[in-house]
């Protein structure tokens, strides 16, 4: 086998030197009742070209040369070319977590930056090396407002993202974390502040909202953390749409912030692997799960980074660790890093107003259900048809069309979830805001 | 045939934040094909930000420039041996980033139409087959994204069951010798810890097991082979003594890479497993991320699996999302999709006969290295290893030499330390773990330099405690940077 | 090395008992084991703390050890220095990186403590 680096003479002198006759005896010492007594019931091994064959009918299965019109937390931006080269580099594709620092400083240096960019977007002191995604940031920064508060009720908005409200309550429920959710403004799409401030208490924790939120209008921040803030919690901003971050104001009255950057250079992949990050300020740095990057010097006084605080880890502290993390997303958060440099200052700041432009372009061709102010993703009701019919009118064009919402709001199942960014051609949206009008009854025609 | 690292010429390079200038670009936008909007009208006055302070500003070619020079300062697995117990630093197969990229596969939403993605949910399907046929288990989820995520996942499976049962019960057991995500991850589900130890022979106390297991307890979790290297023999009645008493049997799957198509867990008594695919299925680990934690489980937990399950009706797979005794999810979406395309790619680059001869590779070369390195280190446990082995630093202690200096000085050797100071119940612990993708030449250089670092000891112990020489950094201040923590760069 | 008007833990924590006022702190040998201090966690004034409970914890780089209460009582003051200099524990354990200042609710418990000769020889015995 290509990848067993050893030629039959060198397993016969190893074997040799370690008294057996054969590989088997190795395995002598296990129980009988324990060994598999039959081989695996799997194919036997295959060639490159037969791999490369095997996941090319598979991406024949797929969807191949659709434009999309979804987002929901999940974004269609450009992945520039450089990405793939600095991840493709073997000596950070096929290297470890940085605990021996003397020969990690390419990670470690790259982690830096990381946060500090992190930082410089979100308005936060700190940023973590990132969390498995954005949807498990969401408990994570709940748990830690929960440790900094010592209050255990948390309120989450309607309007955050379903699938990561529903991850949420699978981490809450054994942690006599009681959750709770508030509304959105009918008309607006926006946070029902009276209803957040009707459910807060003295006992809750972490307030947390989304901006832009599901809907993909920009809520106020401001107002929101008022609210928590007089009663004692925390508030938790969470981003879905990292390229919001190039034209948005930061969110400076939050505590925490919590975020997916897919948007980054991260391909969609089917769900994942993407990277999550958690930035705080520096009151909260103890409370923080996750990787954190230093900067030090070495013993000969030169600047170097290593890994720090670990002592709020799993491997130090076990039971009592801020998360029983121990993965972080390095290699994606790495795509990231390299995206934000290749952008840069003025880059994600164009690349954010083009979606903006393209987005309203196309709004401005239906009508959006809400009226809140939003970035690149808007609500839209279907007229005549439903969602779903409308959407299987559209595969025929090759247009996969925004994301029915029946199945996560019952009273927006008349609506769909549309995105567009900078990757949305003019002549796909032309055609997708087409099919979205209502057909024109015969007797008009006449 | 002791080699020692030598210097090569490797630029030194700033913070990209010290390269910027004002101005320099690495991007071209195409033009708008729509009118422009304006921000301050389209988003509220109060809501657009200005400039990105401090955001770099560097042009195509210092981007590759910093990325890559950076990059050599790394060490990795195309260098060298990484010796690293229980993390399984095995070759990451190129091709499996190949066939990650495929372009339908790495651009498919996950909310595209059940219709056209397909392809994908096959790829899943396939995956759940092969890792329960592997691991003698009944059903997969590959919804974790990493391993200590799949623990929480079957812990939380566990916990369901019980409550089902009539009672979730209040502590979970676990070895003293254990990685610890194991507690983390046991608090985080609402259970109180309660620890169990080795007994000399370095695995499972059955004895004391056997008084530990009340009614109160919901499960253990071990690791088999343990983080010593070590097979738990009376494996088989750890699982009767638990399932006597209602308790389960949890395994953390760190170590399969000693059992891939030798024993299953399945046979042995495990009700439920979590899997690294970046350790026993050779996903890389890219710094420290990204990871897969699928979790197998006995049918009697399938009910409970994270929601949606994938469901085949004929010849169409389709996400069945009625599941009502489902745990919820445990992350958006179905799973590290690209995680999984590189696992499964290994496993058919394998297939089964391959599968256990890495197996039987991996063990060989532990096995080969307890014995070129028992002469010299002390071997606090006689046990036969697996695919690991664990020596201590008490002969080097005496001279006031500790194992994580020789881990430094190891470095000056061209090798990665190995896992230094675990598992806690050996005295400065030196674990490790070859790997089946090590041949006999890469092996012996590493043992000829452990072998030479012993006798450095005898001869010079401090010279061996200022290691390592040969880096671009030396040890670095690890105190004042937990003292006084600087966690992202600022202008000055 | 070990004053003599201090009692002393089996987990090497000490206390100086003036009248119904406790100071607490660890020990020379404690902060040995431990390494460089780089954070401490103590408790807020108005704390009750319990004999043999943690009352805190002290961390090094790679460790973090509880410190267990002496005595039983609330805390009147944890000492100030030790949030911007974590390293003080290392340079004077016994002086001016005590940690805490109790409130004595049951006195007369500091008499299963250990005295100064009787902890010399328990460390000794210890190595």
């Amino acid at each position: 086998m290509r990848y067993l680096p050893k030629s039959e003479s060198e397993r016969r002198q190893m074997l040799d030197a370690c008294g057996v006759a054969s590989p088997e005896e190795l395995f002598a010492h296990l129980p009988e009742a324990v060994r598999l007594d039959r081989p695996l019931a799997l194919d036997p091994g295959i060639s490159e070209y037969e791999i490369v064959d095997y996941f090319r009918q598979r991406a024949a299965e797929n969807a191949n040369g659709y434009a999309s019109f979804l987002g929901a937390g999940i974004y269609n931006h450009y992945r520039p070319v450089l990405v793939d080269t600095v991840v493709s580099r073997g000596e950070f594709l096929t290297s470890y977590t940085p605990y021996q620092a003397e020969i990690a400083q390419g990670t470690l240096t790259t982690i830096f930056e990381f946060q500090t960019m992190i930082c410089q977007l979100t308005g936060m002191d700190v940023a973590n090396a990132s969390m498995y995604d954005g949807s498990t940031a969401v408990p994570e920064a709940a748990m830690m407002a929960v440790r900094a508060t010592g209050k255990g009720r948390v309120l989450i908005a309607k309007s955050v993202h379903p699938e990561y409200r529903e991850v949420l309550r699978t981490y809450a429920k054994h942690q006599g974390m009681p959750v709770e959710e508030f509304g959105y403004v009918a008309e607006a799409g926006t946070l029902d502040l009276e209803d957040l401030e009707s459910k807060m208490d003295d006992l809750t924790g972490a307030v947390i909202i989304q901006s832009p939120n599901f809907f993909g209008i920009v809520e106020q921040v401001k107002a929101a953390a008022a609210i928590a803030h007089k009663r004692g919690a925390l508030l938790v901003l969470l981003f879905t749409e990292a390229v919001s971050l190039g034209l948005l104001e930061p969110p400076a009255d939050a505590d925490i912030v919590a975020g997916e950057l897919q948007s980054f250079a991260i391909s969609p992949s089917y769900g994942g692997p993407y990277a999550g990050i958690i930035a705080t300020k520096d009151k909260f740095i103890r409370q923080m799960p996750g990787r954190l990057v230093g900067q030090t010097t070495d013993s000969r006084g030169n600047r170097a980074f290593c890994l720090t605080l670990s002592t709020r880890e799993q491997h130090i502290r076990r039971e009592k660790a801020t998360s029983n993390i121990c993965t972080n997303q390095a290699l994606i958060a790495l795509m990231a890093t390299v995206y934000m440099s290749v952008y840069g200052k003025q880059g994600l700041r164009e690349l954010a107003e083009q979606n903006l432009s393209k987005a309203h372009y196309l709004a401005g061709k239906l009508a959006p259900r809400f009226s809140g102010k939003f970035f690149n993703e808007f609500v839209v009701k279907a007229e005549g048809k439903s969602p779903d019919e409308i959407n299987k009118a559209l595969l025929k064009k090759k247009i996969i069309g925004g994301l029915p919402l029946g199945r996560f709001y019952p009273e927006l199942a008349d609506c769909m979830l549309v995105c567009a960014t900078e990757m949305s051609r003019r002549a796909e949206m032309d055609t997708f805001a087409e099919s979205l009008k209502p057909a024109v009854p015969a007797e008009v025609l006449a | 045939m002791i080699q020692k690292v030598r210097s090569h010429l490797s630029p030194n390079e700033e913070l990209l934040f010290e390269r910027s200038s004002p101005g320099k670009k690495a991007y071209q936008l195409p033009e708008l094909d729509v009118p422009a909007v304006d921000a301050a009208e389209a988003l509220g006055a109060g809501n657009v930000r200005g400039e990105i302070e401090g955001f770099p500003e560097v042009s195509e070619v210092e981007a590759i420039r910093h990325f890559t020079r950076l990059s050599t300062w790394n060490y990795a697995i195309d260098y060298g041996m990484y010796p690293l117990g229980s993390c399984t630093m095995k070759y990451n197969p190129r091709i499996n980033e190949l066939v990650a990229r495929t372009e339908a596969l790495a651009w498919a939403h996950p909310y595209q139409p059940e219709a056209l993605s397909q392809g994908c949910m096959k790829v899943m399907e396939r995956l759940e087959a092969a890792l329960a046929e592997i691991t003698g288990m009944d059903a997969v989820t590959l919804q974790p994204a990493a391993g200590a995520h799949g623990e929480l996942t079957g812990i939380l499976l566990i916990r369901a069951l019980l409550e089902k049962r009539g009672n979730p019960r209040k502590k979970i057991l676990i070895p003293d010798s254990a990685h610890g995500t194991n507690p983390a991850t046991a608090a985080i589900a609402g259970y109180a810890v309660e620890n169990i130890k080795s007994s000399e022979t370095g695995v499972l106390d059955v004895g004391a097991l056997e008084h530990l297991v009340t009614s109160d307890v919901a499960a253990l979790m071990v690791t088999n082979p343990n983080t010593l290297g070590v097979f738990e023999n009376n494996i088989i009645h750890v699982a009767e003594i638990l399932h006597k008493k209602g308790a389960m049997l949890y395994m953390d799957g760190a170590n399969m890479n000693a059992l891939v198509g030798i024993a299953r867990p399945g046979d042995f008594g495990v009700d439920v497993l979590h899997l690294n695919l970046h350790k026993t299925f050779s996903t890389p680990h890219g710094g420290g991320g990204p990871g897969a934690g699928p979790v197998c489980v006995k049918k009697v937990l399938e009910p409970f699996l994270p929601a949606p399950r994938l469901k085949r009706s004929g010849q169409k797979l389709s996400w069945n999302y009625n599941r009502k005794n489902s745990i919820g999810r445990v992350k958006a979406f179905y799973g590290n999709f690209g995680v999984l395309v590189r696992a499964l790619a290994y496993i058919l680059a394998h297939g089964g006969p391959g599968l256990r001869n890495a197996t039987m590779d991996a063990v060989l070369n532990a096995v080969y290295i307890r014995k070129q390195l028992e002469p010299y280190f002390d071997l606090p446990y006689q046990s036969p290893n697996m695919h690991e082995v664990v020596f201590s630093d008490d002969r080097q202690a005496k001279l006031g030499v500790r194992t994580g200096d020789i881990a430094k000085r190891l470095i000056d050797y061209g090798f990665h330390p190995y896992t230094v100071s675990f598992p806690l119940i050996v005295h400065g612990a030196l674990m490790i773990e070859p790997t089946e993708t090590e041949g006999k030449r890469e092996i012996d250089l590493f043992c000829d330099a452990m072998i030479s670092i012993a006798k450095e000891v005898e001869a010079d112990p401090q010279m061996v405690k200022n290691a390592p020489y040969g880096t671009r950094t030396s040890r670095v201040d690890e105190v004042t940077a937990a003292r006084k923590p600087v966690l992202r760069w600022k202008p000055a | 090395m070990y004053p003599e008007n201090f009692r002393y833990t089996k987990e090497h924590e000490w206390v100086r008992v003036e009248g119904d006022t406790g100071t607490v702190g660890i020990t020379f040998h404690a902060q040995e084991e431990l390494g460089d201090i780089v954070y401490v966690d103590l408790p807020k004034p108005g704390t009750h703390l319990e004999q043999g409970k943690s009352l805190g914890s002290v961390e090094s780089v790679k460790a973090v050890s509880d410190v267990y209460s002496p005595v039983s009582g609330e805390v009147v003051e944890a000492n100030p220095a030790l949030a911007e200099a974590p390293e003080k524990l290392n340079e004077d354990p016994h002086g001016a990186a005590w940690l805490v200042k109790v409130k004595l609710a049951n006195p007369a418990e500091v008499q299963n403590l250990m005295t100064a000769a009787a902890y010399q020889s328990y460390i000794g015995a210890e190595k």
